[in-house]
């Protein structure tokens, strides 16, 4: 038994093009440059918007219980504390570059950071 | 195959200890709960090997089992749309008889983080986060082609004695 065929070559070589050409759309678009602020989703709804530039500690209450602490220093933007019960968003790393995210699945709760103006992946993903 | 159940037990086990040695890895892409997928090595070798039945059966077992284990609810809705969306596409892969196991492994790997990511932004209505799919898309191919050579060489050694 051969262990790689002509066709399996063939196909691996387009699903590489395929993936090539999403990862360079993805990076034309999505730019990689340093946020300017926040906006916090739960479950789709906006909850607010931080400047990553103002040091402030963000609790993000639902139904009158702190369910996430987000923490802004210095252009990066941190869960620090959450009642989840994987903590997986604590987990993640600071965020600061436009389009990062930290999501907390659990509690429904996204972080994203925004640039100063519509970057072109908001606009397409819009 | 003599045997079936105790077969079927023994690569239970098997993928459930692929499960655990993946719930040690830490694998923050943005995106929480996204698991590499090496227990997809399981499901490969019982497709080819046993049958997928068998295969569908074990692969939806490990992943509530593990989700019990070693993670909670909503690792187990990540890994099911991960898992189910990655083995239709390799059985459907399959049954065209033009692809060997290398090709139907990376396809594996990569809609199991394309289902993952769906699931993702489902739950947190939040679709910015397909901004992490090139990322994903990068991985599963990484981890379908490890797991594909891996199966590979396991199917040509060891596969006559499972069935
Ligand atoms: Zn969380």
């Amino acid at each position: 038994m051969k262990r790689v065929s002509r066709n399996d070559i063939i196909f691996l070589a387009v699903l590489a093009a395929v993936v090539a050409v999403v990862f360079l759309v993805f990076s034309v678009v999505g730019n990689k440059e340093d946020g300017a602020y926040v906006l916090v989703t739960i479950d789709g709804e906006e909850y607010g918007t931080y400047s990553l530039w103002q040091e402030q500690e963000v609790p993000i209450i639902q139904d009158g219980v702190t369910t996430n602490v987000l923490v802004i220093e210095d252009g990066f933007a941190d869960m620090t504390e959450a009642d989840c019960p994987d903590k997986l968003c604590v987990h993640q790393k600071a965020i600061s570059k436009n389009n990062e995210t930290i999501v907390c699945l659990p509690n429904k709760v996204v972080v994203q950071v925004m640039g100063s103006e519509e970057s072109g992946f908001d606009s397409i993903a819009k | 195959m003599r045997n079936k159940v105790a077969y079927l037990g023994v690569f239970l086990a098997l993928a459930l200890i692929c499960s655990y040695v993946e719930s040690l890895i830490p694998f923050y892409f943005g995106i929480p709960g996204v698991k590499l997928g090496l227990t997809n090595i399981v499901v490969v070798l019982m497709l080819y090997c046993v049958g997928t039945k068998e295969a569908l059966a074990i692969s939806v077992l490990r992943i509530v089992l593990a989700g019990f284990l070693f993670g909670n609810m909503f690792s187990i809705l990540y890994s099911l749309a991960g898992g189910l969306l990655s083995f239709l596409i390799m059985v459907l892969l399959k049954r065209t008889g033009k692809l060997g196991v290398l090709p139907i492994s990376v396809s594996g790997g990569v809609f199991h983080n394309v289902g993952q990511l769906v699931v993702a932004a489902a739950v947190v209505e939040n679709y910015n986060i397909f901004y992490y799919m090139p990322v994903l898309l990068v991985a599963g191919i990484i981890t379908g082609f490890l797991i594909g050579v891996a199966a590979q060489e396991m199917i040509l050694r060891i596969g006559n004695r499972l069935k």
